[in-house]
């Protein structure tokens, strides 16, 4: 089942902390409520995202792991809250 | 008759967070590019977090901060001449480990940048750009015949240990890098 989504954000080929530091500044330009979608090939991602969204005070909705061949693209998911 | 207000953890949380957000404070002594780096890397990403975060850049750490080709313009010529001999700009830090005279720092640049990985410089504009402030101290500025129109524009705070402490002591992470 895929997580609805509203904006998405592309950070594939970027290392830490560009994805955070993107987020931060995408999350901006959503409505409260709204679902951004961040997809990463940065493991670190499954830790740091759900970190980010613990101290930020966003939700964090979960992660998708899509598999292409010998990379792994990392969906998360952050509601914005406030 | 007495009211009770009914207290809402999570709006509390975000008021408490409103008012006083979490501080970090770094301070920057090392010149070496793969420590300024880790420096840069944490106060972006604390800033991201919604942290405030200040560097303090002292000794070696200056060289992050300085104008690149600048020389300096101390008053007596011993302090002139360390702040020639002593290179600085954000481009020009050397690895603390396998630099071999700028060859190895070469090779690291060059697979940073073949992997679209920010280096010092990058990572410096991003700070700025995300609110890190930056203090640079006034003693070994002096020391190290380094002048403040040598340093690049933005620095927010010139400054010493007390301000340092001052910073510190409200901080939940303080780093010495």
């Amino acid at each position: 089942m895929a997580i609805q989504w509203d904006v998405h954000l592309d950070t594939l080929g970027l290392f830490c902390p560009m994805p955070i530091i993107k987020t931060s500044k995408k999350i901006k330009e959503l409505a409260v409520g709204q679902v951004l979608q961040v997809v990463s090939d940065d493991e670190g991602i499954k830790k740091d995202m759900p970190a980010w969204c613990e101290t930020t005070g966003h939700e964090y909705l979960g992660l998708e792991e899509e598999v292409n061949g010998n990379t792994t693209h990392y969906k998360t998911y952050v509601r914005k809250t406030k | 008759m007495s009211t009770t207000a009914k207290l809402d953890p999570q709006v509390a949380l975000a008021e408490l967070q409103e008012r006083k957000p979490d501080r970090v404070t770094i301070v920057v002594l090392s010149g070496n590019m793969d420590r300024v780096m880790s420096a840069f890397i944490i106060a972006t990403g604390a800033a991201s977090m919604g942290m405030q975060v200040t560097m303090f850049f002292t000794f070696w750490g200056l060289n992050a901060i300085r104008k690149p080709g600048v020389s300096s313009k101390a008053a007596d010529w011993l302090r002139r001449a360390f702040g020639f001999l002593n290179r600085g700009g954000a481009d020009t830090l050397p690895l603390s480990r396998f630099h071999f005279w700028g060859l190895g720092t070469r090779i690291m640049k060059l697979v940073m940048r073949r992997n679209r990985m920010p280096g010092v410089p990058e990572l410096m504009d991003m700070a700025k750009d995300l609110g890190v402030r930056f203090i640079a101290c006034t003693t070994t500025l002096g020391l190290m015949g380094i002048t403040k129109d040598t340093l690049i524009d933005g620095i927010d705070q010139f400054a010493g240990v007390s301000t340092y402490l001052a910073e510190a002591k409200d901080a939940q992470v303080n780093l010495f890098i």
